[in-house]
């Protein structure tokens, strides 16, 4: 920092800084560095907010549908917990089994791709990033083609007479499958950091203190791991429990929706719905915020917090 | 303020329930004004709509040469060669217009909403034209949202169709142009069928529980269950009457009967076979027999009958392009054009005259009741446009149907 304020420094004062003043000075370097991403975050992220937040107390006014007036009614928040309550289950439902499975899917591959991996590591990590390649909405309509009724899956299934329902889409399983799908990268990536960042030596001590596999595992690499799998849980949970694609285009009309949904719908499809929509999109960010502080608190290392 | 507006002046109410008239909206307006000295706690007023309190933007025609069209899924003449729309191109080789296209509507509900903040901030939506249904058609002209056009400078319009020229939604065509009209009815792959449907009853058999797919707006799918139930949709009908069609929707969605209520998409569900049936709309169903070269895609009118609406082109109340707009709201309007876009979109076609010009593309499809419909032919299999509802009906019904769309 020492460094930065005195380049700083030194372009804007030909003379030479006194020595009491470069600390002043520095603090100034210091805001000036943050001033763009401050900036950003203001007009791009705090402005809306307060906008969605505004938008969030307006009342629809009486026999003109689809105009609003300012005003502070609370009522918006009371509609959109208590008529949509069910969404708010299932949403953070299929994102904790969506982490669930991720973390599942992912840990082994980790592992597999920081110990094992050898000279494959990098097409293994190819593997993984590939699919950002393309759109992510694609990627889903792909999928509804994939597992459509007359597509391989569900016949192969049908036919072994291993589908209850006769098909996948339009299923919760499929909603799941999807955002597990969707988000696995974001699991595999920080766990596997965090596992390659590992020191070798100190799992092979396990192995000198008799430890035996299984327990050197359970004592020694996973807590080494334990941030990875922190952010990788955080990065799959809090975008699939806003996630509205999965549960629109895998999803069915009524039994599969998330919050994201109802959100989209009281936007677009409802006249008058724009108050409800911003109250649910708070009182999920509000949920979210309170979960994840939760859960940092009670699992989260210092270097989350 | 308090957390709920209190119920305004009675008689403001009554007004605001009326189907708004221009004259019924400055009213209301002026009546408001009063009421709310009177009542200091009494919600403000909404901006008074209407072309009367409508500034045109400056029209920039002249120096940018561009048009931007918003339109639905298949609904303009397309090669797959080329992946070009063969009478755009000739429009813009003709008039040096850039026409750009866009198949940005999805349904009337979805594309509105998304627009309309922005349209009433008179902000810019990137289109010179956007192509609605009847009903959406009458709520953003009532809403202001759109430019009045020029017939004067449209001579082709003439040619529209007599019944489409006074509508009630748009008295003489000031504001909106017909783009295509078309039936609601079942379509269905015949042959995976294994029958023909020939009404409503045969789409909730059994053997097609689950793949089902109908239509995302209740003028169309609601509609036509009304007419099953004998309910005459062109005429007043009850709460209850319509309430009885949303309840049998409702449990058919319920009982898994129905997949997906969908927009223009539920196409894909048709293509990947996850749908056998639905409640579709004409055309989609020619062009996808067209297009998988597959003539076991079906489309009929149910016994009971079918629904005709109209999509309308209108030009945003803030595109500066409206010259050009009407350019090429005059060239579809063109007998040759305007059959050239029929023999590809199969629906019927507004404009008089290209019956003949279709005999040279195509002389089966001139004689085609899904593109050229005799007035016997309507009256025949009972094909009724849905009835204008108030303001207030139609907040009513939307949010009820909603609830049943699970919105």
């Amino acid at each position: 920092m020492t460094a930065l304020a005195h380049t700083a420094g030194a372009g804007t004062h030909a003379g030479g800084p006194a020595p009491g003043q470069g600390r002043r000075r520095g603090g100034i370097a210091a805001y000036l560095l943050l001033l763009p991403g401050a900036l950003w975050l203001v007009l791009f992220f705090l402005l809306p907010l307060i906008q969605l937040f505004a938008v969030s107390l307006q009342s629809g006014f009486p026999g003109y549908p689809g105009y609003y007036y300012r005003d502070v009614n609370a009522g918006n928040y009371l509609t959109a917990i208590t008529q949509f309550a069910g969404h708010f289950g299932r949403s953070l439902l299929y994102a904790g089994l969506a982490t669930f499975f991720a973390f599942v899917l992912a840990y082994p591959l980790a592992y597999a791709m920081a110990f094992k991996a050898g000279r494959w590591r990098n097409v293994m990590m190819i593997a993984v990033i590939a699919p950002f390649f393309t759109s992510f909405i694609l990627r889903t309509i792909a999928w509804r083609q994939i597992l459509a009724d007359e597509g391989p899956v569900a016949r192969v299934l049908n036919t072994l007479h291993l589908l209850p329902g006769g098909r996948i889409t339009e299923t919760w399983v499929a909603v799941v499958a999807g955002l597990t799908y969707n988000f696995l990268p974001f699991m595999v990536l920080p766990i596997y950091a965090s596992l390659e960042r590992a020191d070798p030596k100190v799992i092979e001590a396990g192995g000198d203190l008799y430890a035996n596999g299984f327990t050197t595992f359970r004592t020694v690499t996973l807590p080494v791991s334990l941030p990875g799998v922190i952010a990788g849980t955080l990065l799959t949970f809090i975008p699939a429990a806003g996630d509205y694609v999965n549960a629109e285009l895998l999803g069915s009309d009524r039994s599969t929706k998330m919050v994201g949904n109802v959100i989209e719908s009281q936007f677009f499809r409802v006249l008058g719905g724009f108050p409800v929509a911003a109250a649910l999109s708070f009182t999920l960010m509000a949920l979210i915020l309170a979960m994840v502080f939760v859960y940092v608190r009670r699992f989260g290392t210092e270097e989350l917090l | 303020m308090t957390s709920k507006p209190p119920p305004a002046d009675p008689m403001l109410r009554r007004l605001a329930q009326l189907t708004i008239s221009r004259r019924g909206l400055l009213g209301a307006a002026g009546l408001g004004a009063a009421a709310t000295g009177l009542a200091a706690c009494a919600p403000p007023l909404p901006p008074a709509g209407g072309p009367a309190a409508v500034k045109l933007p400056t029209d920039r025609s002249d120096t940018e040469k561009v048009v931007r069209w918003a339109n639905w899924t298949a609904y303009l003449d397309y090669d797959e060669g080329t992946k070009k729309y063969p009478t755009l191109e000739a429009f813009i080789a003709k008039t040096g217009i850039k026409a750009s296209y866009t198949e940005d509507i999805e349904d009337n509900d979805s594309y509105v909403n998304k627009v309309a903040p922005q349209l009433r901030a008179k902000q810019d939506i990137d289109r010179d034209i956007f192509t609605l249904t009847d009903w959406m058609a009458a709520r953003v002209i009532r809403d202001g949202m759109v430019q009045p056009l020029d017939i004067i400078h449209m001579p082709n319009v003439g040619a529209m169709l007599e019944p489409l020229k006074d509508v009630s939604f748009d008295p003489g065509r000031t504001h909106s142009i017909t783009w295509q009209s078309g039936f609601a009815g079942i379509g269905y792959n015949k042959a995976k069928v294994g029958r023909d449907l020939k009404s409503l009853d045969d789409l909730w058999a059994d053997d097609l529980k689950g793949r089902v797919v109908v239509l995302s707006e209740f003028r169309d799918t609601a509609a036509l269950i009304m007419q099953q139930q004998g309910v005459d949709i062109s005429n007043p009908f009850t709460k209850v009457q319509i309430e009885k069609a949303f309840a049998e929707v409702d449990k058919r969605i319920s009982d898994g009967h129905i997949r997906r209520v969908k927009g223009n998409s539920y196409l894909e569900d048709l293509k990947s076979g996850n749908a056998l049936a639905g409640i579709v709309w004409s055309g989609d169903l020619f062009i996808l027999r067209a297009e998988t070269e597959n003539p076991d895609w079906q489309f009929v009118i149910p016994e009971s009958g079918g629904t005709l609406w109209s999509d309308n082109m209108m030009v945003p109340i803030t595109s500066t392009h409206r010259k050009n707009a009407m350019a090429l709201m005059n060239y579809y309007y063109d007998p040759a054009v305007a059959a050239k876009v029929a023999a590809y979109v199969n629906y019927i076609c507004p404009v008089q005259g290209a019956q003949r010009e279709m005999e040279k593309i195509d002389p089966e499809l001139a004689k085609s009741p899904f593109i050229f419909p005799s007035a016997d032919y309507i009256k025949q299999h009972n094909i009724q446009g849905f009835r204008a509802l108030s303001p207030a009906e139609d907040a009513e019904y939307s949010a009820a149907w909603a609830k049943v769309v699970g919105n």
